[in-house]
């Protein structure tokens, strides 16, 4: 049976594209506050990049920063034992080649960025190779070698793939001791007193040792809390609740006091390794609110499936709800992670002296005195953007595993 | 339904006592609070033991000793002749009083941004964009370092930098105009109790007469202007009776080495505010910015349907539904800034932290020192949880 279907007489989609005028007044001029919006913000901003510009160009104080590079980087360190320091780099970023061609995604970009932004680094110093603070191998060279491990190990990793993945994981695992056995000497190697660490190095270091040492006190301190027996759960929520309830500084401050104060001998302790201990201890008050919270969105039915089958409360708490509440907090881990990075700049209260001390150190070198207006301005915005750009990659890899888990749920 | 799982009668079972999970959870328990006793117990024996050959026994009688240490601001009168305890306590309330003026201003700076970063102007939207991100990715304390070298920078007190003839920016601090009271000041008190009282007759009988009509009526924004209005019409009426205001605006003068009237905040205090608001309020809009988007777009589009303007469904249907969402995370912002507060060490605010530190540099009292310490911060904090929490009670949906 045909049927006659009268179609109506066809006319052309509506145009989705909008031109440039319409644009402009459906976002900047819609209304007459928007105009009168539009036209201080342009005239604010006009000022301000023009300004700020022409201060870029003609401020006197960028070679306080540039000359200095290496006590930013890496502070005291001795100049002959800087290879330490590059090679638990390589080790880094061989691990991460590796776990880029195992894993791919998230990984794989990450690895990828940091190969393009070792390269671009390489081409500047390249370029400017009167940087002074050079080692025996040229800082351009190690960052091309850094770009080439990079790629490289995840081309290698692609061929092995599942063979190495279990080898990976227990390298992660150990790698952390062996970058601090590295830089710091003993088995043979020379000793470096941590005394002389600093800059960027002991801002990276001191985060990546607040997250990762505070992890396991942190999820027991959470498990702790979800726990059914009163006394454990108690001293769990005393002990958190404590924490969080005081700022960081008092948490260093303590550990700077009261550590030698506990211990037999404490007055021997490193002022490093008390900053770490305090850093630690505060971030895992946080570690096991965070995923306190991801223990919180497993729904009951998983336990209790899980003890129907039989498996008992270890079993049950290492194999079902620990793994996917892991899973599920692993971007706020990651903002923690952040956090972290930009508050270990409180050390220099306890003299310390991370990426923000060795700024304010130079600040201070006598040989600028004689600028106007002094150095900091300039030295400050170049760690400023150091922070910046950390952080801010930081923060967009976190958003990014938050999507992918969204999008995985449905 | 009969044939089931067969029925064990209770205690008829031989459970081994150490498989029983009642047994195991209460031995666990004492296990677990031994080991914390043994623990702490190890560590102050410790303690004890050095401190007592170091002769620094822990004792609180350092309090009502001469502190002989300068403390550059205070709320309260202070001077190096009066006790620790007594700087302890100015350092107390230098603490509360940069929190409570940082959140009240950290909180219009992050409503503004949470609005502007939801704004239907390109341009805004994406300026707001631009200073969350950058301020919310660089470490707190760089910014305060960096804002009190700024201040540093201003030029001599005799060279102030002029805005408006009301404020004056020299490398001292910030002098500005501030209200002053003047003699009639009391007269005028009169008129503004005599307001309050007014404004409460009208709120109760309005009330009363709500109720017995049983109907809703708004009558506390009316009593309020009722009270403002007698205590505006006071003001005129001082003025025109005396020829003076009662409060005046204190313009400060450049005398010879300082400025006459007005008030003068340090640089340092300027720096740590300007720097906790500046950080706080990314998070706090941010924080805005979720909360009205929490609210359904059926809400907006319902009340504009029903003829309400933009403005009146911002105020009377979206926020009040968005200020649920928003008041948890909003306390504990207010809670970072106070604790963020004790920053003010790296630019020489006297706040709680910095005077603690001053305490113990010079008494050697680390235990004291850092237990008052700790129970300040907690009870600031635990105030202002208190204080949100009842807030928060108030602005939740009643349902039936």
């Amino acid at each position: 049976m045909a049927t006659e279907v009268s179609r109506p007489s066809s006319r052309r989609a509506p145009r989705q594209q909008i031109g440039l005028i319409e644009w402009l007044r459906k976002n900047l001029f819609s209304t007459w506050y928007n105009v009168i919006i539009t036209l201080v913000l342009l005239y604010v901003i006009f000022q301000a990049v023009t300004s700020f510009v022409s201060w870029m160009i003609t401020a006197p104080g960028w070679p306080a920063a540039f000359t200095n590079i290496k006590l930013l980087l890496t502070w005291t360190y001795p100049v002959e034992h800087l290879w330490r320091p590059q090679a638990v780099t390589g080790l880094v970023f061989l691990l991460l080649g590796l776990s880029s061609g195992v894993w791919g995604g998230i990984v794989r970009m990450v690895t990828f960025g940091a190969a393009a932004i070792s390269a671009g680094l390489g081409v500047v110093a390249f370029t400017f190779p009167d940087l002074p603070g050079q080692t025996s191998l040229p800082g351009w060279l190690f960052l091309f070698l850094c770009a080439g491990l990079l790629i490289g190990s995840d081309q290698l990793a692609l061929r092995l793939r599942d063979r190495i993945r279990w080898p990976l994981i227990i390298a992660w695992l150990l790698s952390y001791p062996a970058a601090i056995v590295i830089l710091r000497g003993g088995f043979g190697l020379p000793v470096v007193e941590t005394k002389l660490w600093g800059g960027l190095m002991l801002t990276l270091l001191l985060a990546i040792s607040g997250i990762v040492l505070s992890f396991p006190l942190g999820v027991l301190l959470a498990l702790g809390r979800r726990s059914t027996l009163p006394v454990i759960r108690m001293f769990c929520v005393l002990y958190i609740e404590l924490i969080r309830g005081v700022p960081l500084v008092t948490v260093l401050f303590m550990g700077a006091l009261l550590l030698p104060l506990f211990l037999p001998g404490g007055e021997s302790i490193d002022a490093l390794v008390r900053a770490i201990v305090a850093i630690t201890l505060f971030s895992a008050a946080y570690l096991a609110e965070n995923v306190r919270g991801g223990l919180q969105s497993i729904p009951k039915g998983q336990i209790e499936a899980a003890r129907a089958l039989g498996l008992n409360v270890f079993q049950t708490t290492l194999l079902i709800t620990l793994p996917q509440a892991l899973r599920a907090v692993v971007p706020v881990l990651v903002g923690q992670f952040i956090a972290l990075f930009k508050d270990t700049s409180l050390v220099v209260i306890i003299g310390l002296v991370d990426l923000l001390g060795a700024a304010q150190n130079i600040v201070g070198q006598p040989q600028w005195l004689g600028t106007p207006g002094g150095v900091w301005r300039e030295t400050f915005l170049v760690i400023a953007a150091i922070y910046w750009v950390f952080s801010f990659t930081m923060s967009r890899i976190s958003k990014r595993i938050e999507d992918q888990i969204a999008r995985s749920r449905h | 339904m009969a044939v089931g799982s067969p029925s064990i009668p209770p205690g008829k079972v031989n459970i081994p006592f150490y498989r029983d999970t009642r047994i195991i959870a209460v031995i666990v328990q004492i296990v677990f609070a031994f080991l914390v006793a043994v623990g702490i117990w190890y560590l102050y024996s410790n303690m004890m033991n050095g401190l007592r050959q170091a002769n620094l026994l822990p004792t609180f009688s350092f309090l009502s000793v001469p502190a002989g240490f300068p403390i550059a601001e205070s709320v309260i009168e202070y001077n190096p002749s009066m006790t620790y305890g007594r700087a302890f306590v100015v350092g107390i309330l230098n603490t509360v009083r940069v929190a409570v003026i940082g959140i009240i201003l950290a909180t219009l700076l992050g409503l503004i941004l949470g609005i502007a970063r939801l704004s239907d102007n390109w341009l805004l939207r994406n300026v707001a964009l631009v200073y969350v991100e950058i301020v919310r990715n660089i470490p707190l304390l760089l910014q305060l370092i960096f804002w009190f070298s700024l201040t540093r920078l201003f030029p001599r007190i005799q060279e102030s930098i002029d805005v408006g003839g009301l404020i004056f920016l020299h490398n001292r601090g910030v002098t500005m105009a501030w209200p002053q009271v003047g003699n009639d000041f009391d007269t005028w008190m009169l008129w503004v109790y005599g307001g309050i009282v007014v404004g409460g007759i009208f709120y109760v009988v309005r009330r009363i007469q709500f109720i017995r009509r049983d109907r809703p009526g708004v009558a506390l924004p009316y009593a309020f202007l009722i009270a403002l209005g007698i205590a505006l019409l006071g003001f005129l009426v001082t003025y025109l009776m005396n020829g003076v205001w009662p409060i005046s605006l204190s313009v400060p003068v450049l005398q010879r080495f300082n400025f006459e009237g007005g008030i003068t905040i340090t640089n340092s205090f300027a720096a740590l505010l300007i720097g906790l608001v500046i950080y706080t309020a990314v998070f706090i809009g941010e924080i805005v910015r979720s909360g009205i988007l929490a609210v359904s777009k059926g809400q907006r589009e319902a009340a504009r349907a029903l003829g309400l303007t933009p403005g009146q469904t911002m105020r009377l249907v979206i926020l009040p539904q968005a200020l649920r969402v928003i008041v948890p995370p909003l306390t504990s912002q207010y809670l970072n800034l106070t604790k963020n507060s004790s920053l003010a060490i790296a630019i020489a605010y006297p706040d709680l932290f910095y005077v603690a530190n001053t305490i113990n540099n010079q008494t050697g009292q680390a235990i004291p020192v850092i237990l008052m310490l700790m129970a300040s911060y907690l009870s600031v904090s635990l105030l202002t949880s208190l204080f949100m929490n009842w807030y928060n009670r108030r602005i939740q949906l009643v349902e039936r």
